[in-house]
Parts: structure tokens; C-alpha cells; sequence
């Protein structure tokens, strides 16, 4: 042996394997382990897939009760035929492993605080956010609640998390899901745990705004004083077309909430400046998050039989957030969107009706501020004694060092999210409870597990009877000729403002006094106008005995262009409701362009703003791709906005919540001149309305040369859609989509949100469906179907679903492959 | 003359037989990504051949093992994946140099493999 050689040579060797073997730091990220990540036997080149892959396959397994057979057909939806509903739901398990592991692993992390167990410290304040926020605190009361009380929901969901296991059981470490290797970390178990986790995650997502506006509405009630706060923030909608048409006679409330007779002065004027969280925290859940639903009755189709749409507005994603599936069992068949993390299907149809949901966007969360006795938070004040506090401990891992440990102390209101240990300077000694219907234990899965069985209107009625959080509008339409939408969930019975802002935590008057019975859950079944819907607006008129909550929390217009359409309609189609669901129509502008015209003093403007003008007056009101009217107008409304209100708002150091679009619009309707519109920052003069058009107008034509010089006028340019992976890692996500659409439009499509699974089922004797998600079934960025439906969507078109039984669909020309599990 | 076409026989082989056994020991992937080092150090040792020249046989043993798995896999997948990945790494978006990169990451490993597995030997 040549050993000088010899040690050199091995050591070069070993250190270069070591660093290949080594994730590196980049910037905040990590690379891959190198040469893992690129050894054609073991890294990423495992993970692409052949474009003509053969997914026929045997599965052969000791753990169901009978034979499973399921067909994907050319799209790769699954249809799953067992002869036993726990196999379905293993079945349905292994599937959503199978083609969609690495995104319930990050998902269920996200909800639960553990990201940074694998990405590192820079994660621990997301971490701490949800920890704190009592996510695992909300999903272990529904486990033990339903581990104790409901054996059926708890076979139905052990069996899905077996079925998911024996996916993870069989994964060879090389054909793990692409994102596991480039972050270099390998899939875990799954539990039941984690599907109420991925359910909490939706609950957060769907009612956790109120987590982020209420300490935001608090501040801003504080800054203004609440005189102007109320005039800038009104609860009163002028155009309001709620849910349950106008002047419906609603029955008495079995709970009158009582405001506490010192509310006016102790919380609603109370102006002492209170926390304010300026904390890193995960974004808040979209402001746009909502959805379109409605059906229509026989009365209105050409076919004689009712139409159900519905299309739930979220963060657009891939691996998306849906996942079609047909599950077939001697109990019930049923189509449609399911969640990758929990089983059933959650927005469909069976073979007797099909149902959707929007969200219901009412307040289930509180802040109460606590006193605590001492720097320990062992004791705090309620009700003039001391009370002694719980404390819950949550231990987060941090990958590349050591643990973070949370101490929560736990109130009777809940959690105390924020303390001496977790706030930012501005919000130095104030220690803030949180109250959310969340944190109740749930049998959100029941419901949606009755939902796929539901045969008529009593079996919906039930079924929804058990739905708590988030608050959902279900809309119902059966083959025998129902149509029906119900608001459900545990409503918090509110006095006037009660919740908006954080309420004192030390007196019993401020805390929620019921929650509102079900049957007094706004209700509508066969109206006479041959329709339901909900677009996220207020369910019910101001006579409507309990408080809804503030209103930016429901925008109106979408709501307005919906009902004006289906009124308009009869002699409906499939085809129709297609394409009002893709309706680009801007009803906002349709009312606030005439307004802003009123207003406007032409002849101060300059020639650029003049052309301008000229562009929005000759737009035809729809939000298409290449339009460049709606790119003018929302820049000049935007603009108009920011000379109304942006005085008021700019000199606090803290961002305030804007008021919303509707407040502005509904004072120049009114034709009043409003005090809001004078710059306060001009001491001699008094401006109006039309001095601030006319000066929005000018500011927005700056910023509107610069777009058009960029040429990025086109408002599918401007808007940029785009559906993202959940890194966010842009060669994963499909970027700047041509498609219209916006805010208060019914193809409410943002720039990252929008209509995330767009439904429309014809209740014929032989089911007529179609629908699609922008994403593919494929989870894996390797596949050819990862991002299959994803131009479809953009233009607006829809795939006829196949639903249909076992010895039809064998047949049929689209099945393509067939996995059969076999009994041991 | 002769001598200089055994040793190319020789080359030839060590390259196949080294490519084989990393291939194989490959196909075992709950065994690291790196265990090829193994195997082209015994090769190495078995096959006795001048340092430079065990370096360059492990080297292509290797690169071209890594070259055209990576190619049959990229070819059959319509280079949907090693786009991305390209893009990720960052490689512009060429699959073509993210192959190139996959087979010298092989190459140099696989050759210091080999050169360590040269100088184990007794010197001849």
C-alpha cells in the first residue's frame, strides 16, 4: 500500500461525499442533499414518471374485509367500487397516499407547528403562531370527543388512516414523493390526529381571519376614536341582497344577547391602545376565501330538473387542495372532491342529490384581554377573584437545534395567545385569551360522511345538523325536485358589535351568552323564484334577530351579480350555469364607474388621465383576459379609495384595516358630501367628493403609463394568476394563466385565489356532471397529470365526470387502469 | 503494441464490471446513494491498473452509468421533471446540462473511489 497516497486520496473521497451528502445553506434555504438528490437510483430522476405509465397494479393485503376493485379513468380519478364502506375509505386512503403523500405530510405540519422540525429555525414563528393559536388543542378535543362517543366516525376514519399507512408501509425510499427528497426528510405515519389537524387547518382557514382583524379592527377603532370608526367601517350595506331574500319573517330568538350596560364606554369607546401583533405570523387567511353556490329548480331549466353549482373560492395551490373521487359501496355511491387528509367526499353528489358549500364568513372568534396576578401567569382576574390558570405544554422541534417549548396558559375563555412570551414590543404586557368555536370538539367528518349517503331533504338537514366550524352555506338539490341552502354551524349569539374588537377578559357580561339553535339557522327550501344561492355575502337582511358580524367579513356584489343573473334566466342548461360560474361580468363597476363619473370634473384633467378615462368609459364591464378597462378602472377606484380615506389612515405606525369598497360607493350613490372626503392634512380647504375623483383619477393615470410602458394594461397580464405550488417555488407552480375574473366578479379569480373546484351537477335519472380543479391528480411534479386540468380551467371549460356503475364504467372508453386489492 | 490493447481490454472491462456492480447495488435503495464507493474501491483492488488510469476507468464507470439512466428516464418522462429541477438548481431550465452535472457529480466520486481502491494495493 502507497499510504500517503492512499490517505489523501480516501480523504478527498470521503470529504467530497460528505459534502454531497450535506444540505447547504443558499440564501434562507437549503440545498438538497446533492448527491442523493441527483443519483438516478435513489434522487429526483426516481420521481419522473413515465408519460405513458401502466397504473394497473395488485395490491394484496391482510387488512380489509372484502375485494376492492378501482378504475382510473383518463383523467386519473379513481372510481372505487368495495363491497364494505371501511375498505372504500382504506381504499380511499391508500389513493390519496399514493398520489398525494408529501402534501398531507406538509399540510397536517403546517396546522400542527411542526414545519420547522424539517425546514429550521426560520420556520418557529409560523410554528409558535399555530401552537399558540391552540390548533393541536382544537383537533385533540374532536379526537377524544369522537374516540369516546362515536365509534362510526372513528372505524371510518382509522380506516383511512390504515389504508394511508399501508401506502407509507410499502414506499420504497427511492420512490418517495419528490419533495421529501429535495428537503431531505422522509414520511411519517399518519394518524387519525392528523386528519382532524388538516380539518382544524381548514376551520383556521375559513374563520382564523377574525384571529388577524379583530386585533386589526381594535387598532384601528383606536386610532379613528369609534365615531369615525363606524361611519369608515358600517356594518350597514345600502345594495345588500342577502342569502334569504329581503323581508323574510324570521321567528323569535330563543336568546336575546344582552350588551352589558357599561359596553359603550368600557369597549366600544374604549381607545387605550391595546396590543397590536406585529409579530411575524403566517399570512391570515385570504380575505377572499369564499365561494359560489346556488341551485336552481325544474321551474327554471329547459330539462325540467334542478342544476346545483358550486365553486369554493381558495388559495389556488398545487398539489391542489382537491382530489376527484367516485366512492361506491352497497350503502351509497358518490362523485366528487375530496380532501387529501380526511375521508368521504366533501363537495358532490350521490345518486339521489348533489350538495356544495360557501363559507359563511360569521365571527366564532373572540379575543378576551387578561389580567394576570403575576409574572408567572399562574393566576389571572375574572369576575373580582383570582382564578388559576392551566398551562399547556407544546414542545416544538427545531431541526439543527434545540427545542422551543411553549408554556400556553389556558383560561376559561381558552388559550392565552398572547403573553409576556409571545407579543412584540408594541404590545408590551398585554396578554390576550382567545375564544373560537374551533377549539370545540367537531364532528365535521359525520357530516360529510351523511352527506354521501343523504338520500332527500330530511337526510341534508340532519347531516348538516352536526356541522359546528367553519360555518358553511350548504346548498342542497335532490333528483326529486328540492332545492334548499341552509346556513349551518355553532353561531355565536352577538350583541350589536360584540367580538369585533377585544373585549375585556375580567367580567362574565362580555362573554358569549349561546350559541344560536340550529333551527333558527337561516333556512330556504323551493323558494318561489325557483332558486337558492350564497356568494358569501350577509345571510340575512338587518331583521335577522342576532348580529352577523362586521361587514368586511361579507362581501356584497358578488352576491348581487348571481341572484341578477339566475333571475334572468329560464330554460336553463348545463351549459348556462357553465357559463355563469365563468361569468366575467363586473357588477362593482357596473354601479361605482357611473358614480366616479358623476363626480369626476373633466376638465381639470390632464390629456394622459383624459385617455384614460376614455379607456374605462368604453369598457364593456366584463373582467376578460385582454381587457384594459378593468385594469383602468380598478387602478382609478383603488386610487379614489386613497385620496378618501389614506389621510385618515396614514399617520398611525401601525397598518390599519382599509374600509371597504362598498362604504365609499354607497356615500357617492347617496349623493351626500361626505366629511370623510376632506384631506384633513389641508387646514384651509374643505375638499369634496369630486375634488378627490378628479385627483385619484390624475394619480392613477401615473401609475397606469408606467403599467402600459411596460405593456401590462391586458388585465390577465396585470392580474399575473397563478397557481402555486405549496413551497411557492415557482418552476413547480404554473405561472401568469390567461384568465379574467377577479374581486366581487362570480369567476372571482385573483391573482392567487379563486375558484378552486368549479362543480355543476344536472339532477337527471342518469347524473349529468362536470367539473375541475386547476391542478391534476398527480401530486408528483414528475407526472404528466400533475398539472393536467390547469389550462382547461383557465379558459373556462369543464369535463364531463364519469359516474357511473361498476359494469358500466369497465365498459366505458375513458376507463383506462385497473388496481385491484385482494384479501390475504 | 499488444501490451498497450490488453490494457485497453483491461480499461474496458474494469469500466463494465464497476458500472455493473454500482448498477446493482443501486437497485438495493435503502443502502445510501454513495455506496457505489464501495464497490469501485473493490473493483480497484481487484483489477490492478495505474492510479491515473484506475481514476479515469471509475470515473466512467460512473458518469456514463449516471448519463444514461438519467437520459432513459428523462427521455421517457418528455423531460417534465428534470426541467423543473433545472430550474430549481439553478440550471436554466436545461435538462441537457442537469444530465451533464448528474453524470460529473458520478464521475468524480466514482474516479476518487477507484484512485483510493488503486493505492490500497501493494505497489507491483
Amino acid at each position: 500500500m502507497r499510504l500517503l497516497p492512499f490517505l489523501t486520496s480516501a480523504i478527498v473521497t470521503l470529504s467530497l461525499v460528505t459534502v454531497l451528502n450535506t444540505q447547504l445553506s443558499i440564501g434562507p434555504t437549503k440545498s438538497p442533499k446533492l448527491g442523493y438528490f441527483l443519483s438516478p437510483q435513489h434522487g429526483f430522476w426516481k420521481n419522473a414518471e413515465k408519460v405513458n405509465t401502466n397504473f394497473d397494479a395488485s395490491i394484496v393485503t391482510n387488512e380489509l374485509k372484502g375485494n376492492v376493485d378501482v378504475y382510473l379513468d383518463d383523467r386519473l380519478v379513481p372510481h372505487i367500487y368495495a363491497d364494505h364502506d371501511e375498505d372504500a375509505y382504506f381504499v380511499q386512503g391508500y389513493l390519496h397516499a399514493k398520489f398525494r403523500l408529501w402534501q398531507m405530510d406538509f399540510q397536517t405540519r403546517v396546522a400542527s407547528g411542526r414545519l420547522s422540525e424539517i425546514a429550521g429555525a426560520d420556520k418557529l414563528s409560523i410554528d409558535r403562531f399555530f401552537r399558540r393559536l391552540g390548533m393541536v388543542y382544537g383537533a385533540e378535543q374532536t379526537e377524544a370527543a369522537i374516540n369516546a362517543n362515536n365509534p362510526e366516525m372513528k372505524s371510518t376514519v382509522d380506516a383511512y388512516t390504515a389504508g394511508v399507512n399501508a401506502y407509507i408501509k410499502q414506499l420504497d425510499p427511492a420512490d418517495m414523493p419528490f419533495e421529501f427528497k429535495l428537503m431531505n426528510y422522509a414520511p411519517e405515519k399518519w394518524t387519525p390526529a392528523k386528519t382532524y389537524l388538516f380539518l382544524m387547518f381548514m376551520s383556521y382557514d375559513l374563520t382564523g381571519r377574525s384571529a388577524a382583524a379583530d386585533l386589526q379592527l381594535t387598532n384601528t377603532r383606536d386610532y379613528l376614536g369609534y365615531e369615525l370608526f363606524d361611519k369608515l367601517y358600517t356594518n350597514h350595506q345600502d345594495s345588500l341582497d342577502p342569502i334569504i331574500p329581503k323581508g323574510t319573517v324570521y321567528q323569535k330568538p330563543s336568546i336575546i344577547p344582552i350588551k352589558p350596560a357599561i359596553a359603550d364606554s368600557a369597549y366600544l369607546h374604549q381607545t387605550t391602545a391595546v396590543a397590536y401583533t406585529n409579530v411575524e405570523t403566517p399570512e391570515a387567511p385570504n380575505e377572499n376565501n369564499g365561494s359560489n353556490n346556488w341551485a336552481v329548480s325544474g321551474s327554471k331549466t329547459k330539462s325540467g330538473r334542478p342544476i346545483l353549482c358550486s365553486d369554493p373560492h381558495l388559495g389556488l395551490n398545487m398539489p391542489s387542495l382537491w382530489y376527484e373521487v367516485q366512492i361506491t359501496t352497497p350503502t351509497h355511491s358518490t362523485y366528487g372532491a375530496s380532501f387529501p387528509g380526511s375521508p368521504a367526499v366533501i363537495i358532490g353528489f350521490n345518486d339521489s342529490l348533489a350538495w356544495g358549500v360557501t363559507n359563511a364568513g360569521r365571527d366564532v372568534l373572540d379575543f378576551y384581554e387578561i389580567k394576570f396576578k403575576d409574572t408567572t401567569e399562574s393566576e389571572y382576574w375574572f369576575n373580582g377573584t383570582w382564578n388559576a390558570v392551566t398551562k399547556r405544554t407544546e414542545v416544538i422541534k427545531v431541526k439543527d437545534s434545540a427545542d422551543v417549548v411553549e408554556e400556553i396558559p389556558m383560561t376559561h375563555w381558552g388559550p392565552a395567545m398572547y403573553d409576556a412570551h409571545y407579543q412584540n414590543p408594541q404590545s408590551k404586557g398585554r396578554n390576550l385569551a382567545i375564544q373560537w368555536t374551533a377549539h370545540t370538539s367537531s364532528t365535521g367528518v359525520e357530516t360529510f360522511y351523511r352527506l354521501n349517503r343523504a338520500k332527500n331533504y330530511d337526510d341534508y338537514i340532519k347531516a348538516i345538523s352536526l356541522w359546528t366550524c367553519p360555518g358553511q352555506n350548504f346548498v342542497l338539490a335532490t333528483k326529486s325536485g328540492d332545492i334548499a341552502i341552509k346556513q349551518q354551524g355553532a353561531f355565536v349569539a352577538r350583541w350589536e358589535r360584540q367580538g369585533d374588537f377585544i373585549m375585556p377578559g375580567d367580567d362574565s357580561t362580555y362573554a358569549w351568552q349561546g350559541i344560536i339553535p340550529n333551527e333558527e339557522n337561516p333556512t330556504i327550501k323551493n323558494p318561489e323564484r325557483g332558486f337558492v344561492s350564497s356568494a358569501n355575502q350577509k345571510s340575512t337582511d338587518e331583521t335577522y334577530p342576532y348580529y352577523l358580524g362586521t361587514a368586511s367579513s361579507f362581501p356584497l356584489y358578488r352576491g348581487i351579480s348571481v341572484n341578477k343573473h339566475l333571475i334572468g334566466m329560464s330554460n336553463i342548461t348545463p351549459e348556462d350555469m357553465q357559463a355563469l360560474q365563468t361569468n366575467n361580468y363586473n357588477v362593482f363597476a357596473a354601479t361605482a364607474r357611473p358614480a366616479l363619473m358623476k363626480y369626476l370634473q373633466v376638465e381639470k384633467l390632464s390629456e394622459d388621465a383624459k385617455r384614460m378615462v376614455t379607456e374605462m368609459t368604453n369598457w364593456d364591464l366584463f373582467n376578460s383576459v385582454n381587457s384594459k378597462g378593468i385594469t383602468v378602472f380598478k387602478i382609478v377606484w383603488d386610487s379614489v379609495e386613497q385620496a378618501v380615506w389614506g389621510d385618515e389612515l396614514a399617520g398611525s405606525s401601525i397598518p390599519l384595516t382599509k374600509p371597504d369598497a362598498f362604504v365609499l360607493l354607497d356615500q357617492m350613490l347617496r349623493d351626500s358630501n361626505w366629511s370623510v372626503a376632506d384631506d384633513i392634512n389641508t387646514k384651509d380647504k374643505v375638499e369634496t367628493l369630486q375634488d378627490q375623483v378628479t385627483l385619484g383619477i390624475e394619480n392613477a393615470t401615473q401609475k397606469l403609463l408606467a403599467l402600459e410602458k411596460e405593456n401590462k394594461l391586458e388585465w390577465s397580464l396585470f392580474k399575473a394568476t397563478k397557481v402555486l405550488h405549496l413551497t411557492k417555488m415557482p418552476a413547480l407552480s404554473r405561472l401568469n394563466l390567461p384568465i379574467g375574473g377577479g374581486v366581487n366578479i362570480i369567476n372571482a379569480t385573483t391573482e392567487n385565489h379563486g375558484p378552486s373546484w368549479r362543480m355543476v351537477v344536472h339532477l337527471t335519472d342518469e347524473i349529468e356532471a362536470y367539473g375541475l380543479y386547476p391542478g391534476g391528480q398527480s401530486g408528483n411534479p414528475g407526472s404528466p397529470y400533475y398539472d393536467t386540468f390547469v389550462d382547461y380551467w383557465a379558459a373556462g371549460k369543464y369535463y364531463r365526470l364519469l359516474f357511473l356503475a361498476k359494469e358500466k364504467l369497465i365498459q366505458h372508453e375513458r376507463t383506462k387502469w385497473h388496481i385491484q386489492f385482494k384479501t390475504a | 503494441m499488444k501490451n498497450k490493447i490488453t490494457i485497453n481490454i483491461k480499461f474496458i472491462t474494469t469500466i463494465l464490471v464497476a458500472a455493473l456492480l454500482a448498477y446493482a447495488i443501486g437497485i438495493y435503495s435503502i443502502l445510501p446513494w454513495w455506496s457505489f464507493v464501495i464497490t469501485n474501491v473493490i473493483v480497484a483492488i481487484a483489477i490492478p491498473q495505474k492510479p491515473l488510469t484506475s481514476f479515469f476507468s471509475g470515473a466512467l464507470a460512473i458518469g456514463l452509468l449516471w448519463a444514461c439512466l438519467s437520459m432513459i428516464i428523462d427521455q421517457s418522462n418528455h423531460h417534465i421533471l428534470s426541467t423543473k429541477v433545472a430550474t430549481i438548481l439553478p440550471l436554466k431550465g436545461s435538462y441537457i446540462t442537469l444530465i451533464i452535472v448528474t453524470s460529473i457529480i458520478g464521475a468524480i466520486v466514482g474516479g476518487l473511489a477507484s484512485l483510493t481502491g488503486s493505492f490500497a494495493r501493494k505497489t507491483n
